[in-house]
């Protein structure tokens, strides 16, 4: 890094003063530091007395009764949740698993979805994808999670759609005046960051424990994205088009729905993509407030250890992701087809046609065969208990036990305890100063300015040691993570076959629920720091290694080329070309990595854990609001403090690489 | 199965289901269902007895620390385990709060304690007594705890003061929190791969006992007062010198709108009452037998007519 630094003269400001300020936060830290551990620091420099700290968890929980019943917004979300969206829910449940509820039609065969989605996938994206659809539902049947799998279904295709339709509209109302985008920007980095605890208790209070809860909570969570394509969608539309659509005279509506949205349709179609991704995401952890099926029933297999039947659970939610990841993936990419006047109507709607005969086909067959209708316990292919046996076998292999053994021993005692004891050890004050420092090292004044003010909250929140004890967890896996999936990106990233590899082995380790790395790690390391770990690093490494594949598969083929026309070794050219280029993407996926291991370390309290995570946990049990904000506040402006730092950095170097 | 939950419903309370209530309310009785076997049927049977009485009913996932807010406002109706140790703190909570009120207690009593699978045995054979566990510290010293025992004791939210009780009775022990039952059983079951000494955290009834075989760490016998008083128990100066009561309460507790609104079904429920030996059956049709738990539930309801029937019949009109 230090040698790219050189090569590229700094965009602003003179070095001098720069190094000098540096050298100062970092001289004031290190003092504090020594004066410290000397004993010589008075108390109140080590850590805020209590006395200073003010009562944010009690005003918040005002605020909160406040809302919730003299403004009497609780009346208002729970006539919301009562009357249409359960109304919704009650429908697509009936339609999909057969819950008695209105228009008791269901449930649909689970051959006939089979062939529906094996149609769809045909249309998108031809044999592979329709092999693709209907094999995921062919599998889920056949395992005997159908029913789980469509109640999870029936509340995602509620949520999915509300959450695009809400999404587009604020995207749009950001697009369209600048004061909303300010206000909203703010809100959106905290949603993007804020613990998935933090938001489960208010969607329970406010929403009815239940599908409805669940449906909410998973739309809150997958909104952001959204937003975000739409505004930047339409913020890119071209002029020309613009002025196309201004000659032919259209209206402002007629502009932003014939004009402005086909034209971002791409951006668009991502951000449906990445709500699905992230409603799927969701199906886990929102069981623990009442969201049914998938979900509900691995929380209930892991609680008796069965591993086998969590495992085949992790098994169908990945298909699901990634079936619908890729179809909605090939839906941006088709554009809409379009056919000569005259051609009959038949043969413009051959495809739905298709889909209805397949579907009512499969319907009645269902009524003759019964078990295309649904597949009881006895006719199911479960093998729970058989791959119990292997997990639990090869965990207990003589060279694994020894591997972990000597593993557990040398990064707890070695590595990670004294890490911990050495961060606990700084000045609250010092520690500040050395996140401002890296900072303004990294990024610049602005991210430094708002790191001492995150961190001073975070401070004056009275949780400093168990958010001290997050952080060093997130950078002990963050930097496993590096030292893991970068040098794995660099080899995937030779050949084009090994890249798609190992990006589908990212897209699968991204969508297995999380909750069942957790059990393996206790198994191999027991409960303690370096499970936590572990956890936590499965998850930072995907982004690690998708963002290097990406950054250097993209580097542009004309710098490569001159690289090795002037003779350079595979190692040089790599080394001082592709790497140096794709250093900006590398540097997204790095910050995405602390944002995913921020979001993991938090269900690693599961595994048991000191930090935030363990105190947000307890506050699920009772109604103590405020208590849960200050905390999940705390993991977001510690995320966020990291993220503005190194985005401000990717994109001063992108700039200055003329890579924008 | 549909079919099998028909007949059952009509040979155990054919007159039942028409007499009964006449006053109850046409909407779904909610039932939480949390993330444990035994709750899960248990929870499953006593939908399937309101079924019969004539009511509906729906079951909805929670968190088994966040229902009872949820029983409060009324979204849940009841709930079928509050276990004097893991939940007493969120349900004494939500009782301050009102909204819900306790519905009698099963005839199941609970036991949480230290726990050990019977493996541990052979390296110390001296169990259950406890000086004779912490003369073994020793073997269940690891990397992180030096040459001090170590001991996983339940999350911290249980509130199981493992702790204090090692302070009280200063035993050669270190205490890790696990952070969830989950935990708890990986730590056991990659213990049992080798046969390595492990002493965790444990209640009964419970699948557990069924999968592996063990037994509780005899301590100083409860005494009443252990949690309040320094002088009650073996050290003078300390709370929690005693081991955990052995017959702790599983209690019911009912959402306080449901008396009116379902007085028959709420009859029944303070009518209902469970012994260990139903639940850990109930348990065990689910963990070993790998029945799905409607299906437990049915079985278990068709297998014991004769338990259930009175609950029912002393409500009637």
């Amino acid at each position: 890094m230090t040698s790219v630094i050189t090569e590229v003269p700094k965009a602003q400001g003179s070095a001098a003063p720069r190094a000098t300020i540096l050298r100062l936060m970092l001289g004031l830290a290190l003092a504090l530091t020594m004066a410290q551990l000397a004993g010589i620091l008075p108390a109140w420099l080590h850590r805020l007395p209590q006395a200073v700290i003010p009562p944010t968890a009690l005003f918040l929980d005002r605020v909160f009764d406040f809302v919730q019943n003299d403004l009497g917004l609780i009346y208002v979300t729970r006539f919301i949740a009562e009357g249409p969206l359960e109304f919704l829910l009650d429908t697509s449940a009936n339609l999909l698993e057969g819950k008695r509820r209105w228009p008791n039609l269901g449930p649909i065969p689970w051959s006939a979805t089979a062939g529906v989605a094996a149609v769809v996938g045909y249309a998108l994206g031809g044999w592979r994808l329709a092999a693709l659809g209907a094999g995921t539902c062919v599998w889920t049947a056949l395992i005997g999670q159908w029913k789980m799998a469509m109640q999870t279904m029936s509340v995602l295709v509620v949520a999915a759609p509300l959450a695009f339709v809400v999404g587009l509209c604020l995207g749009i109302a950001a697009w369209k005046y600048r004061w909303f985008e300010r206000v909203l920007k703010p809100f959106l980095s905290v949603l993007q960051t804020l613990p998935f605890f933090t938001y489960l208790l208010p969607a329970v209070i406010f929403f009815k424990v239940g599908p409805t809860a669940g449906a909410v909570a998973t739309i809150i969570f997958a909104i952001p994205p959204m937003i975000l394509m739409t505004t930047l969608g339409l913020k890119k539309v071209s002029h020309e088009v613009v002025e196309a659509g201004k000659m032919s005279g259209c209206t402002r509506w007629q502009m932003l729905r014939h004009v402005y949205i086909p034209a971002a349709r791409t951006e668009i179609l991502v951000g449906v993509n990445q709500v699905i991704m992230l409603c799927l995401a969701m199906v886990v952890l929102t069981a623990f407030i009442g969201m049914p099926g998938l979900g509900a029933k691995l929380l209930a297999m892991m609680g008796s250890f069965k591993l086998g039947r969590s495992f085949e659970i992790g098994v169908t939610i990945v298909l699901l992701a990634v079936t619908l990841d890729r179809m909605s993936k090939a839906w941006v990419v088709k554009q809409p087809q379009h056919f000569e006047k005259g051609t009959p109507w038949w043969v413009r709607h051959r495809i739905p046609l298709l889909g209805l005969a397949v579907f009512v086909g499969f319907v009645l067959l269902a009524q003759l065969f019964p078990i295309l209708g649904s597949i009881g316990r006895k006719q199911h292919f479960s093998q729970g208990k058989e791959i119990d046996v292997v997990i639990k076998s090869f965990l207990a292999l003589d060279g694994i036990r020894g591997v972990t053994e000597w593993l557990r021993w040398f990064l707890n005692v070695k590595v990670l305890i004294p890490f911990r004891n050495g961060m606990l050890a700084i000045p609250t004050p010092a520690f500040i100063l050395m996140v401002v420092a890296f900072c303004y090292w990294l990024g610049g004044r602005r991210p430094a300015i708002f790191g001492a003010v995150f961190f001073s909250i975070v401070a004056l929140s009275g949780w400093w040691d168990r958010s001290i004890i997050t952080l060093y967890a997130v950078i002990s896996a963050v930097a496993l993570a590096t030292l893991i999936g970068i040098p794995l990106g660099i080899l995937a990233a030779r050949s084009e076959i090994w890249s798609r590899r190992v990006l589908l082995a990212c897209d699968t380790a991204q969508t297995f629920p999380s909750f069942i790395y957790l059990i393996p790690a206790i198994m191999l390391f027991g409960v303690n720091d370096v499970a936590v770990v572990f956890s936590v690093l499965i998850f930072a490494t995907v982004p690690l290694t998708r963002y290097t594949v990406e950054g250097l598969r993209t580097v542009p083929p004309e710098m490569t080329e001159a690289a090795e026309m002037s003779g350079s070794t595979r190692r040089q050219k790599l080394l001082s070309v592709q790497l140096p280029l794709a250093l900006p993407t590398m540097a997204v996926g790095f910050n995405q990595a602390i944002m995913f291991a921020f979001f993991m370390v938090i269900i690693a309290a599961f595994i048991g854990t000191q930090d935030l995570g363990q105190e947000l946990q307890r506050t699920l049990a009772g109604t103590e609001l405020g208590k849960n904000f200050v905390l999940g506040l705390n993991v977001s402006l510690m995320a966020l403090t990291f993220d503005m730092a190194i985005t401000a950095w990717a994109e001063g170097r992108k700039r200055a690489l003329g890579l924008e | 199965m549909k079919l099998t939950a028909f007949l059952s419903a009509a040979t155990l309370v054919a007159s039942a289901s028409t007499a009964a209530h006449a006053g109850d309310s046409s909407d779904p009785i909610v039932i939480p269902i949390h993330n444990w076997s035994s709750q899960i049927v248990m929870s499953n049977v006593v939908g399937q007895i309101f079924e019969q009485m004539g009511n509906h009913v729906e079951y909805v996932t929670t968190d088994s620390q966040a229902v009872y807010e949820s029983v409060r406002l009324g979204d849940v109706t009841l709930e079928m385990e509050v276990w004097e140790g893991a939940f007493g703190a969120s349900y004494r909570a939500a009782l301050e709060k009102g909204g819900l009120h306790d519905a009698g207690d099963h005839d199941a009593v609970t036991r949480e304690d230290w726990w050990y699978p019977m493996w541990t045995k052979d390296a110390c054979p001296g169990l259950p007594d406890w000086k004779a566990l912490n003369d073994c510290a020793h073997l269940f010293a690891t990397a992180e705890t030096g040459d001090k025992g170590r001991y996983l004791d339940g999350p911290v939210d249980w509130l199981k003061h493992g702790k204090e009780r090692v302070e009280a009775l200063d035993m050669n022990f270190t205490v890790i929190n696990a952070g969830s039952a989950a935990a708890l059983w990986a730590e056991i079951g990659s213990a049992e791969a080798d046969k390595r000494p492990v002493v965790v955290f444990n209640w009964t009834p419970n699948f557990a006992e069924a999968v592996w075989p063990g037994e509780f760490v005899d301590f100083p016998v409860w005494e009443e007062g252990c949690d309040k008083d320094p002088a009650v128990g073996p050290n003078p100066d300390a709370l929690y010198d005693c081991g955990n009561p052995t017959s702790g309460y599983l209690k019911k507790a009912a959402w306080d709108g449901m008396r009116d609104k379902w007085p028959a079904a709420y009859c029944a429920l303070t009518n209902i009452s469970f012994t260990n030996p139903q639940i850990a059956e109930m348990a065990k049709m689910v963990d070993t037998d790998e029945m799905e738990p409607e299906e437990a539930a049915e079985e278990w309801l068709s297998a014991n007519q004769a338990v259930v029937e009175p609950w029912i019949t002393s409500c009637k009109g």
